[in-house]
C-alpha cells in the first residue's frame, strides 16, 4: 500500500481553499466522469482517484487528518480514537437520509484511503440534497457458443443473490447488448433499482463465419469431383445437405444456399443464406502412374489448344 | 399513452429536488422529451437514466444545459459509431484466414 498524494491528485498545493479544490475536482471530473468516457477503464480509474481526493480534501475535518497524519497512516492506532467519532458522525449523517453521488464507486477506493478513515469514512460529502435516486447500473458479460444462438436459449442467471431466468432469442449478435430492467444496484433513498446489461459475447467455434444474418463456410472437393461433377455432402446449423457440384467447378467458386443461414433476431421462421466456398485439393502423393497419366492428360490439353 | 411507462415529472421533481425549470430547458433542448397527458406532463421511464445524468453534469459538474445538449448529441454520436465498429469487425471476421 502506498501514499496517496491528493492534493497531487487535483494538481493542487496543501495551500489551497475549498473554492480552488471543488474548481479543480470539477475540472477533472469533466475530463474523467465515466458517463464522458464509455468503455474507458483508464477514465474511470482516473474519476475513482480525483473523486477520492475530493472526498479527502473538501471535508475539512478529513482533510486536517490527511495532512497531519498522511504521510504515517501506518501509524493506524492514532487515528482510532478518531476513526470511531467519525463512524457516529456517519451514522447520524446517515440517519437524516444524506446521499453523495460519490456512493457510485465508494466501494472502489484505494487501500490507503481505507486505513486513514476505514470503511464509514466514505461519502460524507457530496451533493446533500435528500433525492431518492435510481441504483447504478450494472454489466455483465455472458458467453455463448454460436451454436447455441442459433436457437433460442433460455438461461438462469444469479444478479445480486436473485436468480432470474433470461431468454436469448435465437439470432443475437455478438457484442449485442441486453437490457434487463430493475436488476442494476438498489435505488437509493427509496430511488428504483437501477438496470442490468448484459453483453452477449458468441465464440465462433465451428466451421462457420458469421456476418449478422448470413453464414460463410468454405468445403473440400477433390480434383476429380471438381473436374467431371459429383457430390459433396456439407454440414448446415440444420443438418446435413447435399450439393451438386457442376463439372468443371473451379477453386473457389462460392454457392448460396437460401435460407440456410442463421435465424434473424426476433423474427421467427426468417434465416439468411448460408454461402459456400468450394476449395479444390489436389491429390498429393501420386503414383508413378498416376503421373504418367496427368502428363498424358497434358500432353492432350497442349495439343488441343494449338 | 399507457401511463405506467411514465413518469410524473411533478413526483420526480419533489423526489429528486430538481426545480422544473431544469427539465423544461432540457425538454427545450431536445435532450429528453415531456409528454402531455390529461394535462399532466411526464417523462418516458427510459428516458430516466439520461435525466439522471444531465442532473449529475449539471448539479456536480457544473455544467450548463448547452453544455449538457453537446454531450448528449455526442454520446449518441459515440453509440453509433460504437455499433458501427461493431458490425465492422463482424464483417472483418468473415475475411479472417484462420490460423
Amino acid at each position: 500500500m502506498e501514499f496517496v498524494d491528493y492534493y497531487n491528485t487535483l494538481g493542487l498545493n496543501k495551500k489551497t481553499n475549498q473554492k480552488e479544490i471543488k474548481a479543480a475536482y470539477r475540472k477533472l471530473a469533466r475530463k474523467y466522469h465515466p458517463d464522458l468516457n464509455p468503455n474507458n477503464p483508464e477514465a474511470e480509474n482516473k474519476f475513482k482517484q480525483v473523486s477520492e481526493a475530493h472526498e479527502v480534501l473538501s471535508d475539512p475535518e478529513k482533510r486536517k487528518k490527511y495532512d497531519e497524519f498522511g504521510k504515517d497512516w501506518k501509524h493506524a492506532d492514532e487515528f482510532k480514537e478518531a476513526q470511531r467519532q467519525q463512524r457516529q458522525q456517519q451514522q447520524a449523517y446517515q440517519n437524516a437520509g444524506g446521499y453523495s453521488n460519490q456512493q457510485e464507486f465508494s466501494g472502489d477506493f484505494s487501500d490507503f484511503f481505507e486505513s486513514m478513515f476505514g470503511d464509514q469514512g466514505k461519502s460524507s460529502q457530496g451533493r446533500t440534497r435528500q433525492t431518492k435516486f435510481r441504483g447504478q447500473d450494472l454489466n455483465a458479460q455472458l458467453e455463448l457458443n454460436l451454436k447455441d444462438v442459433y436457437t433460442t436459449q433460455k438461461q438462469t442467471l444469479t444478479v445480486n443473490s436473485k436468480k432470474i431466468r433470461l431468454t436469448f432469442p435465437a439470432g443475437i449478435e455478438d457484442g449485442q447488448v441486453i437490457k434487463i430492467n430493475g436488476h442494476g444496484a438498489p435505488g437509493i433513498n427509496g430511488g428504483p433499482n437501477g438496470d442490468l446489461y448484459i453483453t452477449v459475447s458468441i465464440n465462433s467455434n465451428t466451421d462457420f463465419k458469421r456476418d449478422g444474418k448470413h453464414l460463410y463456410t468454405t468445403t473440400d472437393v477433390d480434383l476429380y469431383t471438381a473436374l467431371l461433377g459429383g457430390e459433396v455432402l456439407i454440414d448446415t446449423f440444420d443438418g446435413k445437405v447435399k450439393l451438386k457440384i457442376a463439372p468443371e467447378t473451379q477453386s473457389g467458386t462460392k454457392v448460396k444456399l437460401k435460407g440456410k443461414g442463421f435465424p434473424v433476431y426476433k423474427k421467427e421462421n426468417e434465416f439468411g443464406d448460408l454461402f459456400v466456398t468450394y476449395n479444390v485439393k489436389l491429390p498429393t502423393n501420386l503414383s508413378d502412374k498416376e503421373k504418367q497419366l496427368i502428363i498424358e492428360l497434358q500432353n492432350i490439353r497442349s495439343h488441343g489448344n494449338k | 399513452m399507457e401511463t405506467n411507462k411514465l413518469v410524473l415529472v411533478e413526483h420526480f421533481c419533489s423526489n429528486c429536488d430538481i426545480n422544473f425549470s431544469f427539465i423544461n430547458a432540457l425538454n427545450e433542448y431536445g435532450v429528453i422529451e415531456i409528454i402531455v397527458v390529461d394535462d399532466k406532463k411526464y417523462i418516458l421511464n427510459e428516458q430516466l437514466k439520461t435525466l439522471e445524468r444531465a442532473i449529475q453534469f449539471h448539479y456536480d459538474l457544473n455544467i450548463n444545459i448547452e453544455g449538457i445538449d453537446v454531450i448528449h448529441n455526442l454520446l449518441h454520436q459515440i453509440d453509433d459509431l460504437q455499433e458501427e465498429l461493431r458490425m465492422t469487425k463482424s464483417k472483418l471476421k468473415v475475411f479472417k484466414v484462420d490460423e
